[in-house]
This record gives structure tokens, C-alpha cells and sequence, in this order.
């Protein structure tokens, strides 16, 4: 092992700051004044001062002290971090794409509204749905959306008992959180000692008040849920609809399709599976897919084509859409990547994809698999799809080394942490996923290192407890960090003068 | 041939219907006769033989005489040698520690006790892990994870040792201070280790109690219960912390923690109920009883709220006995249990049942 993140005493861009000092003068004075009102004018404005190679070197030491997909192996599950191919940004910065408005008119965007129908179709065709809309702007604003359309739907049968939407153990805590934002109640049912749905919980679960079923396929575990066209009996059959979480549609892609499952709603993570960027707060985009019976639900606009005019258009004439859920048009810069990555990989690409994801996160679990302190709480039986969920409770048993000092040990590997504790169904749980865009010698180096930590947890269990060491960062107090977070200057300022 | 050790504490349990918690001590048992408490031991123990006997698997069985073995084993048509000596009728905690002291000098391969913590306290106190012992669950309190689930499973428990041999491991023996828990204080004490039979599914885990974090999920779950009660019914509110929420939603801050209390129209109707009480309201209103697994070993009837006899189960009904457990409770307690005393009702709550855990939240849980 030899890493070592870059660590600068970087002061911050305040304190670097000196009274006069100028990056760059413009010529001249502005010619027009303005007309502020007094009350709105500010006496004095709050900026640092610095020259341009002061700030140049300032941004470039914090970004050497971050980690990110571009610096290295990035195993979070359930977040696809793959690689994002740099010719989709240097696509989505064209003028073309980043210099229109839109508030232009139809007619000066053509390009960019062929763009989304275009997008529109090839999603659709993936997840085998009818009609998608871009529009959500992350993976939890479209579970959200898909909650409005299933109201939407109930409620066009004048069926309004319907108020508990199902979710399984396994899921992403943001199902329930948006079933629950959505005014549903929540009910959760077990999985199985597979780490599949429990179909026995799920038949008494379901009843006259079951809106929707919320399940991600393959699950938090992995694992695909094999007997997904009985579940989808089970619930079509008691009148409820069913939603596909697409976080982890890299797992199955060109290989089985959501729609062709008996999914109603699908939604899906650009940032994910279309290689967006991803992390840091966004921006992402969650597109909802929707078979024929639910499209007029869709949010409005959407983009058509007028073949007579030969012109695409935004079409607001919706009387049954839930309305508007986002200001425009959705992130159109993420939209633009994810098309760019779809038309780069072409389907067969796409399909490709799936096979790497899923061959690299079987790798690493049979490499893993025999390691003293590590094992596999569900099914071992078969292979995992693109991730693969490790327990550390032996381990823990043990030495007292516990998952998240795995996780934190790995970051002096050079490696970015895999989730941890997540799903909760799983104790000391390591979530990894590798995704298809790293080597084989990468996944190695990530096996060796595992390796390494299930030894050291014997011979020097304190190196673990007390990592990362190798970070600009050593280890952090968590509940200070998530009780008082000083993410802005002013909040620093604030608990400087306390 | 292997033998067989049975002991019956013929009193334990008598203090759970007439809601007293406990039947330690000379003064609580007078009081629970005066209470017009009967004797339940002695026949779940004849349900534990019964089985042993249907199965028809070989063993000497050696026990104790009249109503602390001898009289069960008869009844359950077994044939058994008796030993040792005791005053019927009188038996106290004295004689559990002889009897064990001399089932160890008979060189028996396991003993069957039937009681509750204190019998089994009494019993590793006399002969600690030297030979393994199993509990019949007879008595009120059973923290203990020496227990099987029901006399049922101790039978099969039982059939499974002698036929073809289980693991023995440690288990704990706790006793809880009855005095503490009738002033509404839960102390609970590790009296020592058991040897046991080990059967993870038929056998209690000890109990684990709801930790400082549960504070928000149970207040939670205390808001929806309130939000889902309605006037002119009343609610029958059982034992432990997350019922007690319940309580302290509805402004109710004097509810016991280990009794049953009654509550009408958002308002403490009764406290500390036993099962009379309880019955005699049910003749005239509609009634919902909530209550609260205890802790892992997830019996939601049956242990610790006697008071809600079958009779009153029955006449309550299935959809209307609301389960509250906080998520944190339900990941220690992946299957629920259910003890009532009566087979035909136990088997009804069998299967899947919704549990609250949150606000609008619930989950599907199995009843084994």
C-alpha cells in the first residue's frame, strides 16, 4: 500500500484575501447606471480579493485534497459511480447545448427538443414502457413523480381507498419517504432468507387499500428478484400498480426489461446508469417512464413532433397530467450527456455494460468468498448481478473491527469506501459495487486490500480503528460534523465569534 | 436408555391472571388465592409430558412427588420414578433447589423444568451448569433464555435431545425484582447461566430492552395509535416503553409499565387491570387491545400480560389486537410468538400479522 492524499494547510479563500489586490480590471466604467432602490443596496460587499494565479492555486490545492471517479476506484453501491466519458461533457458544453434559454422560442431550439424526444424514445425502448417524461431532476423527485401518477390513477377510477403503498426491507429509504411525501401510509414487508421479497408477507400484505409496490430489481442485495412475475400478480391482482426504483437498472440492461417484468411506472437515474456525473448534490435526473394507461398522467410539458409542421413542439394541452413538477424542461444538461452516452455505447454497447457490471461484482465476490471475517448473509448460491453485499459481522465478532473501519481503512488504500451499513438488513454491511468500467488489475488491488484489512484486523486492529491516515482528512467527529455543519463562511464566521 | 429429570413449581404463574406480575414470596401467593388465582403450571407441565409421550421416544423419567411431578406425569400417562420427599400443598423454593441437587445425583441426561425466572434461579442456584436443564414456560416473568417458546416446543425440544442429541450452550438466567416491578420499575438481574439444549427457533432469546435512540420512533407510533383511536371504544394498553408512549400521547403520564391499563375517549379509564376487570368492561364496549412485543424473544401474548386472557383475545378478536414495535425492536425480533394458554388461538394469530412501527407505518411480520 502506498497512498498518500495531498494535505495543504489551505486557509480559506477569505483569509487569503488582501484589501485591493484585482485578478482582473475591466476597462472603463459601465455607462449606464442603474436604478436600485436605496433599500435594496447593499454598503458594502462581502468578496475576497485576490490576483488570478492566487485563486487558480487555491481551487487546484482543495481539488488535490478530493476524491472523486476521475482519481480513482469508486465501489459505492447502489450509487453507479462509473466512469463519465469526458466527450459527453465536452458535448454538453457546446453553445448549442449550454448557451440557449428556455425561455427561446420553440422554433430557435428544434435541435434541443429533438434532443428530449429523441432521449424520451430510447428510454422508453430500454425499460419497455410507453412514454417517459424527462422531467424530474433526481432519482427521488421522479419515486416522488411516480407516486403523484399512481394517485393520479386511482383516482381516475374513482378508487380513493387505496392509501398504503408496499416496500419491501430491502429497499432505498427514499420509497418510503416518498410513499409517505405522497400522503401514503407504509407497509413494509420482510424478505425471505433468499434476500428476496417474502411472497407470503407480500399476499398479506396486499388488500383493497394497496396502492403501489415499490421495488428495485435486482434489490439493495444484489440479487435479482426471480419470482418478480408472481409478485406482480400479487399485486395487479389486488388492484395495485407496480414501480420500478431504476437505481440499479445497470445490473440488467438489454438483458430483461422492467415493462416486460409488469412494472406500470419506471424510473430512472441518469447520474447512474447513463454515466452522468454524480454526488455533491446533483445536478441529476430522475425520468419517470409510464405504460399506455398512465400516460395522459404524465407531467406537462411534453415534447412532440408535429409531422405536418415538420417541427417538434412542447405540448401543455394535457387536461389529465399531474401538472407541472419542475420549472422547464428537466436538467437538460444532464439529458444531453446521458443521450450522448446512449448514442456513444449503442445498444449493444448498453449490453455490454450489464455483462462487465455484473462479471466485476462476481469477481470480487469470489474472490472474496472464503475470506476469514467477511461473509454472505443471503443467497450465495448463485451469482450476484452488478453488486454485491459483504457482512463483516465475523470480523466484528472477532477483533471488534467493524464495517465502517473497513470502510474508512480502504481510503489509505487509495480506494473510495463502499457503502456501509446499508441495507439494514444486513449487519456490518459493505455494499460494493465495482461497476464495468474499471480493470481487472483495479479490482484486484481492491480484493488485496480487503485482504490485507481482514489480517490487520488480527495482528493491528488500532491501525483500523483509527483510519484514514493517508487522507487530507483523518477521521472525522460524526456527530459533531452532522450536529453543527458549517458549510458556508458565514456559518464559520458565526461559530468564530461564539 | 437416557433419563429424563422433571420438576414442576406447582405455583408458578398463579400471580399473572389476577395481575400481580410475579408469585415469589409467601405473602403474594396468599394474596393471589385470595384473588381467586388458580394453579397453571402443573397443566401446561402435562402438555410438555403429553407430547413427549404421543412421540414415543425411550427415556427413564425421574421426578418428584405429587404436585411437582408425579401427579403430572401420571396424568399424562407416563410412567416415572419418584424420589425425594416434600409436604403437599406447601412446596416453596426450598424444594426446587432439592430436587435439582438430587436429580444431579441420579446422573440425569437432562431436566425438564416447568416454572418461571425464579423456579429456574432456584434450580442453577442448587446445580448451576452441571447438567443441562430445560424451562417449561409456566410462570408470569420468563426473561430467561433457558425457556422454549410453549410447553409444545419444550416437548419437541425435549424429543429432539433425547433422540438424536442438540448442541448445549449457555444460556442466561435473569429474575427481575418483583418488588421493583410492581412499583412499575423494571430491574432485571443475571442470576447466572443455564445449560440448555440449543434450538434457535423454538427456544426464547433473552430479553433485550428498548435502548435511549427509540425515544422519537416510539413517539411516532404514539402519535398514528392516537390518530387511529376513536370514542366509545376502549383500549386495553399492555405492558412495556412503546405502549407507554401511547399513553404519554394521550396526556396520560400515571399508566403503569409492566400492568395492563384501560383507556376511553383519550382518558385513563382504569389501571392496573386484571382479568375480571377487563372482562367485565368488554360485556358492554367495544374493545382494541395494543400491546408491545417483549423484547427479542417478540411474544406480543401471552408473557407478561396475562391479564389478556384467551377468553378476553377471543371476545377482542385478531384485527382488533394492534402490535407497536420500533424498527430498531423488530430487527432483534424477526418473528413474533404468541402464548395465550390456549392452542385453537394461538394457531389463529400463527401466519402474518401488520405491526405499527412508525408514523402511517407498518410492517408485516410472522407469527411462528
Amino acid at each position: 500500500m502506498s497512498y498518500q492524499q495531498a494535505r495543504w494547510i489551505e486557509p480559506l479563500i477569505f483569509e487569503l484575501s488582501k484589501q485591493g489586490r484585482v485578478g482582473w480590471a475591466l476597462p472603463g466604467k459601465p455607462r449606464e447606471r442603474i436604478n436600485i432602490p436605496k433599500e435594496l443596496l447593499r454598503e458594502k460587499l462581502e468578496l475576497p480579493e485576490l490576483s488570478e494565479p492566487e485563486v487558480v492555486r487555491h481551487y487546484t490545492r482543495l481539488s488535490q485534497m478530493n476524491y472523486g471517479i476521475d482519481s480513482g476506484f469508486y465501489p459505492l453501491g447502489s450509487c453507479t459511480m462509473k466512469y463519465n466519458p469526458k466527450v459527453c461533457e465536452e458535448l454538453a458544453a457546446l453553445e448549442t447545448a449550454s448557451c440557449i434559454h428556455p425561455n427561446q422560442a420553440e422554433e430557435t431550439v428544434q435541435g434541443a427538443l429533438e434532443l428530449m424526444f429523441r432521449l424520451e424514445r430510447f428510454l422508453a425502448e430500454i425499460a419497455g414502457v410507453a412514454r417517459v417524461s424527462l422531467q424530474p431532476s433526481a432519482g427521488a423527485h421522479g419515486e416522488f413523480i411516480a407516486m403523484l401518477l399512481t394517485h393520479a390513477y386511482h383516482k381516475s377510477k374513482r378508487d380513493d381507498k387505496r392509501d398504503q403503498v408496499i416496500v419491501p426491507d430491502s429497499a432505498h429509504g427514499t420509497n418510503p419517504a416518498s410513499a409517505a411525501m405522497a400522503g401514503y401510509e407504509v407497509v413494509t414487508v420482510p424478505s425471505n432468507a433468499r434476500g428476496r421479497v417474502d411472497l407470503k408477507a407480500l399476499k398479506a400484505a396486499v388488500s383493497e387499500r394497496t396502492a403501489a409496490l415499490m421495488l428495485t430489481n435486482p434489490n439493495t442485495l444484489g440479487l435479482f428478484e426471480d419470482q418478480i412475475i408472481d409478485i406482480a400478480k400479487v399485486v395487479h391482482d389486488a388492484g395495485g400498480l407496480l414501480f420500478y426504483d431504476g437505481a440499479n437498472l445497470n445490473g440488467i440492461l438489454g438483458k430483461t426489461r422492467p415493462g416486460d417484468m409488469g412494472f406500470d411506472i419506471v424510473h430512472f437515474n441518469l447520474h447512474k446508469t447513463f454515466a452522468t456525473p454524480h454526488g455533491g448534490g446533483g445536478p441529476g435526473a430522475g425520468p419517470i417512464g409510464v405504460q399506455r394507461e398512465l400516460e395522459k398522467f404524465l407531467p406537462v410539458p411534453v415534447v412532440e413532433y408535429d409531422r405536418k409542421r415538420k417541427r417538434y413542439y412542447l405540448d401543455y394541452n394535457r387536461p389529465h397530467s399531474i401538472g407541472k413538477v419542475r420549472a422547464f424542461y428537466g436538467n437538460f444538461g444532464v439529458l444531453v450527456k446521458a443521450y450522448a452516452y446512449i448514442l456513444l455505447m449503442g445498444a449493444e454497447g448498453l449490453n455490454e455494460v450489464t455483462e462487465a457490471a455484473v462479471l466485476n461484482a462476481n469477481y470480487i465476490m469470489h474472490k472474496l468468498l472464503g475470506v476469514e471475517g467477511y461473509e454472505l448473509k443471503f443467497d450465495a448460491s448463485g451469482p450476484c448481478k452488478h453488486e454485491v453485499v459483504f457482512s463483516t459481522e465475523p470480523l466484528k465478532r472477532e477483533t471488534g473491527v467493524t464495517a465502517r473501519d473497513v470502510a474508512k481503512r480502504l481510503l489509505d488504500h487509495g480506494i473510495h469506501a463502499p457503502t456501509y451499513y446499508f441495507p439494514p438488513i444486513v449487519p456490518e454491511a459493505l455494499m460494493i459495487e465495482p461497476t464495468e468500467t474499471e480493470s481487472r488489475e483495479e479490482l484486484d488491488r481492491f480484493v488485496v486490500a480487503l485482504n490485507t484489512m481482514a489480517q490487520e484486523a488480527r495482528s493491528n486492529p488500532e491501525k483500523l480503528r483509527s483510519a484514514p491516515m493517508a487522507t487530507a482528512i483523518g477521521k472525522l467527529d460524526e456527530v459533531k460534523a452532522s450536529r453543527e455543519p458549517i458549510l458556508s463562511w458565514r456559518a464559520h464566521r458565526k461559530l468564530a465569534k461564539k | 436408555m437416557k433419563k429424563l429429570g422433571f420438576i414442576v413449581n406447582p405455583i408458578a404463574g398463579m400471580g399473572g391472571r389476577v395481575g400481580l406480575k410475579g408469585t415469589d414470596g409467601a405473602d403474594i401467593i396468599a394474596k393471589a388465592l385470595e384473588l381467586g388465582a388458580e394453579p397453571v403450571s402443573p397443566a401446561r407441565a402435562v402438555e410438555t409430558l403429553r407430547g413427549l409421550k404421543r412421540v414415543g421416544v425411550k427415556f427413564e423419567l425421574i421426578t418428584y412427588p405429587a404436585e411437582m411431578g408425579a401427579a403430572e406425569a401420571s396424568e399424562a400417562g407416563l410412567e416415572a420414578r419418584v424420589i425425594g420427599h416434600i409436604t403437599s400443598g406447601k412446596t416453596t423454593a426450598e424444594d426446587t433447589k432439592r430436587a435439582a441437587r438430587e436429580m444431579l445425583e441420579q446422573n440425569v441426561d437432562l431436566i425438564l423444568l416447568a416454572g418461571g425466572d425464579g423456579t429456574m434461579s432456584d434450580a442453577i442456584e442448587a446445580i448451576g451448569t452441571q447438567v443441562p436443564i430445560l424451562g417449561i414456560p409456566t410462570g408470569v416473568k420468563m426473561h430467561s433464555a433457558a425457556f422454549a417458546n410453549t410447553p409444545q416446543t419444550a416437548g419437541e425440544v425435549v424429543v429432539r435431545f433425547l433422540s438424536e442429541g442438540l448442541p448445549l450452550r449457555e444460556a442466561e438466567v435473569m429474575d427481575i425484582d418483583e418488588e421493583a416491578y410492581r412499583e412499575n420499575r423494571l430491574v432485571a438481574k443475571l442470576k447466572g447461566y443455564a445449560r440448555v439444549p440449543y434450538e434457535p427457533v423454538m427456544m426464547q432469546a433473552t430479553k433485550e430492552g428498548s435502548t435511549g435512540y427509540e425515544f422519537a420512533d416510539q413517539k411516532a407510533i404514539a402519535r398514528w395509535v392516537f390518530e387511529l383511536m376513536e370514542r366509545g371504544c376502549v383500549y386495553a394498553l399492555g405492558p412495556g416503553t412503546t405502549t407507554r408512549a401511547v399513553a404519554g400521547e394521550l396526556g396520560i403520564y400515571d399508566s403503569t409499565l409492566l400492568g395492563v391499563d384501560l383507556i376511553e375517549n383519550y382518558k385513563l379509564l382504569a389501571r392496573d387491570t386484571n382479568k375480571q376487570q377487563i372482562l367485565k368492561v368488554i360485556g358492554k364496549q367495544p374493545m382494541t387491545i395494543i400491546v408491545s412485543p417483549i423484547g427479542r424473544q417478540g411474544f406480543i401474548l401471552g408473557r407478561g400480560n396475562q391479564q389478556l386472557s384467551p377468553a378476553i383475545v377471543k371476545r377482542v378478536g385478531k384485527e382488533n389486537v394492534w402490535v407497536l414495535a420500533t424498527p430498531h425492536k423488530l430487527r432483534a425480533t424477526p418473528t413474533l410468538k404468541v402464548d395465550t394458554d390456549d392452542a385453537e388461538l394461538d394457531r389463529e394469530f400463527r401466519g402474518y400479522i401488520r405491526v405499527i412501527t412508525g408514523y402511517r407505518q407498518t410492517c408485516m411480520i410472522k407469527v411462528v
